[in-house]
C-alpha cells in the first residue's frame, strides 16, 4: 500500500512539472513584454531593467522556468500588481476557505449521492426511484452558477435563513455547499443506483434470497457494500471535477477562496496571481486524484496489482 | 435516407419527441433571431429599467431597461454558434489525432495518451480558464478555450473505437489488397468509428453551453452588449433584490436546452444501441 502511494506520487512530478511549465508560459504567451505583464506598468526602464534582471527575464526561457519553479517552490510566487502584496499571503488567505467549501461539498456529494442511489435502486421504479433520477437529472444538467443564484433568491432573499454572500459566520457555507454538492450529488446517485441494480442481479444476492436472509439486510450489508467500489472509482476520476465546481461558486456568492481570487486577477490581468492560484489550483487538483487513487487502491487489491 | 433512420427512431420515444421540439425552439430562436425578438437587443431604455414580467415585456427589462426576451432570443445565437463551433472543431481535431494514435501506435501514440491522460483529469473550467489567461477573455477565445477543453475527450474515445476496429478481417483485407494507411484510415476506420464520437459530440454541445455561459459569467467571454446568457446573469447579480428575473429566464433558457440536449442524447444511444461503445473509452 505505502509502496503504492509512492508510486503514485512519482507518477504526479511529470505531471505537475507539464502543468506548471505551462503556467510558467502564459506571462511569454499574453501580447506584449512579460515585464510589463509581471509589474505595474509606467515603471521607469531602468526600473523595469532592474525588474527584468530581478525575474531573470533576461536569460534564456528554461532558465527562466528553472528560476521561477525554484522560487515558487521555496513559497516566492511574486509580488500582485494591483494589491501590491506577495502572492503567497494572498493564497495563504483564500486558499482555507476553498478547502472548507471543497472538502465538505465532496463528503455531502458522497454521503447523500449514496443514499439517494440506495434508496432509488431498493425502491426501483417507485415514485421515490423517478424522483431521485428527475433530481439527478437536473442536478447535472443546470449550470452550478445559476443553482447558486436560485438558492441565493430562496433562501437568503426571500427567507432570510442564510448570509447572500461572504464567509463571516459558518453558515454562510450552507449554500455553497449545497450549490457545489448538488452536481455531485447527482454523479454519484447515477453510479450507486446502476451498481446496486446490477449487483442486485448477481448468484451471491439470490443464495443470501435463498437463505432467507432480510432483504433490507441483503441490500446494506451486502449489496452496497459490492456497489461502493465503481462509486470510488467515479469520485477518484471526478474529484477535480468537483473542486472545479467550487471556483464557479465561490465567485457567485462572491466567498473569499482561490476560485474568487483567480477570476478577479483574471479580469483584472493580474498575471503573477493568476499563475499562483492556478498553480494552486492545478495541485489541490492533482492531490485530490491522487487521494481518490488511494483510497481505491485501499479498498480493491487489483488497482495495486494494475501500476506494478 | 438511411442516416437520418436513428433520429428518427428517437423522436419515436416521448423522451426524444418532446426534446427534439425544445431543440428545434431553440434553433429556431437562432437563426430568426431578428424576426422573433419584438425589440433590438442592445436598444436601452433607462426609464423603463428592472420592469416586473408583463404585457409590454414578458420577461421584463433588465437594469439598462433592455427587453429580456429579446435578449434571450438573440442569446441563443451567441451560446449556440459558440457551442457548436467549438465542439465541431474540437471533433474534427479529435478524430484525426485519436485516428491516428490509435492506428499507428508507437511514440506517437504514447505523446498524444500522455498529453490527454494529463487533460484528462483537470475539470474543463480549469483548462478553459488556463487558455483565457493566455489569449485573453472574448467569444473567440472562449471558443477556442472550449474546443481545447473537451480535445481529449474525443481523441480518447476515437483512439479507442480505432483500436477495436483496426485488427478486423476487413481491415487486413484492404490493406492486402494494398491500401495505404490513409485510404484505410479515412475509408474505412472512421466512417466506422464516427457514431459513438459524434453523438459524445452532441452531449459535449450542452456541456460546452454551460461553459460558454461560465465564462461570460465571470465577464471572461462574451462582451457586453453581445447578449449572451451567461453573461446576462452576471448583470443581474447586483439587481438580484429588485429584479431576479434578470436571473431567473437566461437560467430558465441554459436548462432548457441542455436538459434538451442531454434526453435527445440519451434517446439517440438508445435508438443506436452504442451506450457500451461511449463507455469503452
Amino acid at each position: 500500500m505505502i509502496s503504492f502511494f509512492i508510486k503514485r506520487l512519482l507518477l504526479l512530478i511529470p505531471v505537475f512539472l507539464a502543468v506548471s511549465m505551462v503556467i510558467f508560459m502564459i506571462v511569454h504567451l499574453v501580447p506584449g513584454d512579460p515585464i510589463d505583464n509581471l509589474v505595474q506598468i509606467n515603471s521607469t526602464p531602468e526600473q523595469k531593467a532592474a525588474l527584468a534582471a530581478k525575474y531573470g527575464l533576461d536569460k534564456p526561457l528554461y532558465q527562466q522556468y528553472a528560476i521561477w519553479l525554484g522560487k515558487a517552490l521555496s513559497g516566492d510566487l511574486g509580488d500582485a500588481i494591483i494589491l501590491r502584496r506577495p502572492v503567497v499571503d494572498l493564497i495563504a488567505l483564500n486558499l482555507p476557505h476553498s478547502l472548507a467549501l471543497g472538502a465538505l461539498a465532496l463528503a455531502f456529494s458522497t454521503v447523500v449521492g449514496i443514499g439517494a442511489g440506495a434508496l432509488a435502486a431498493i425502491y426501483k421504479d417507485s415514485l421515490i426511484d423517478r424522483t431521485t433520477m428527475t433530481l439527478i437529472l437536473l442536478g447535472s444538467t443546470v449550470p452550478g452558477f445559476w443553482l447558486g443564484l436560485l438558492l441565493i433568491m430562496l433562501f437568503a432573499v426571500q427567507l432570510g435563513w442564510f448570509p447572500v454572500s461572504g464567509a463571516r459566520s459558518w453558515d454562510a457555507l450552507v449554500l455553497p455547499v449545497l450549490t457545489v454538492g448538488l452536481g455531485g450529488v447527482a454523479l454519484v446517485a447515477r453510479v450507486t443506483r446502476v451498481a446496486m441494480m446490477e449487483t442486485a442481479r448477481k448468484d451471491f444476492v439470490m443464495m443470501l434470497h435463498a437463505k432467507g436472509v432480510p432483504p433490507w439486510q441483503i441490500e446494506l450489508r451486502h449489496v452496497l457494500r459490492h456497489a461502493l467500489l465503481p462509486v470510488v472509482t467515479i469520485l477518484s476520476l471526478r474529484i477535480g471535477w468537483i473542486l472545479g465546481g467550487a471556483v464557479t461558486v465561490e465567485f457567485v456568492f462572491a466567498r473569499p477562496g482561490l476560485g474568487s481570487l483567480l477570476i478577479t486577477s483574471l479580469n483584472q490581468r493580474d498575471y503573477p496571481v493568476v499563475q499562483g492560484s492556478l498553480l494552486m489550483l492545478a495541485i489541490a487538483v492533482m492531490l485530490g486524484t491522487l487521494l481518490g487513487d488511494v483510497v481505491q487502491a485501499a479498498m480493491d487489491p487489483r488497482v495495486r496489482e494494475r501500476i506494478k | 435516407m438511411a442516416a437520418l433512420d436513428p433520429i428518427r427512431k428517437a423522436i419515436r420515444s416521448p423522451r426524444g419527441a418532446g426534446s427534439a421540439a425544445v431543440l428545434v425552439l431553440v434553433v429556431a430562436c437562432a437563426v430568426f433571431a431578428p424576426l422573433l425578438a419584438p425589440y433590438a437587443y442592445d436598444i436601452q431604455n433607462l426609464p423603463g429599467a428592472n420592469t416586473e414580467p408583463g404585457w409590454a415585456h414578458w420577461m421584463g427589462t433588465d437594469e439598462f431597461g433592455r427587453d429580456l426576451f429579446s435578449r434571450i432570443v438573440y442569446g441563443a445565437r451567441t451560446s449556440l454558434t459558440v457551442a457548436i463551433s467549438a465542439i465541431s472543431i474540437s471533433v474534427a481535431a479529435g478524430l484525426t489525432l485519436g485516428a491516428m494514435a490509435g492506428y499507428f501506435g508507437g511514440p506517437f501514440d504514447r505523446a498524444v495518451t500522455a498529453v490527454v491522460d494529463l487533460t484528462w483529469s483537470f475539470p474543463e473550467i480549469l483548462i478553459a480558464l488556463i487558455l483565457i489567461a493566455i489569449i485573453g477573455p472574448g467569444l473567440e477565445s472562449t471558443m477556442v478555450a472550449i474546443s481545447i477543453a473537451y480535445l481529449a475527450q474525443f481523441t480518447r474515445l476515437t483512439r479507442a473505437q480505432i483500436m477495436a476496429l483496426k485488427n478486423e478481417t476487413y481491415v487486413e483485407a484492404t490493406a492486402n489488397l494494398g491500401a495505404g494507411h490513409f485510404h484505410i484510415i479515412f475509408r474505412h476506420l472512421l466512417p466506422n468509428a464516427l457514431t459513438p464520437v459524434i453523438v459524445a459530440g452532441m452531449l459535449a454541445t450542452g456541456d460546452a453551453i454551460i461553459l460558454e455561459a461560465t465564462l461570460g459569467f465571470f465577464g471572461l467571454g462574451a462582451q457586453p452588449p453581445t447578449p449572451s446568457w451567461g453573461a446576462m446573469m452576471s448583470s443581474g447579480t447586483a439587481q438580484i433584490f429588485i429584479a431576479p428575473w434578470i436571473i431567473i429566464f437566461p437560467g430558465l433558457a441554459i436548462a432548457l436546452t441542455v436538459i434538451a440536449i442531454n434526453l435527445f442524447g440519451d434517446a439517440l444511444i438508445e435508438a443506436l444501441d452504442i451506450r457500451n461503445r461511449l463507455r469503452s473509452s
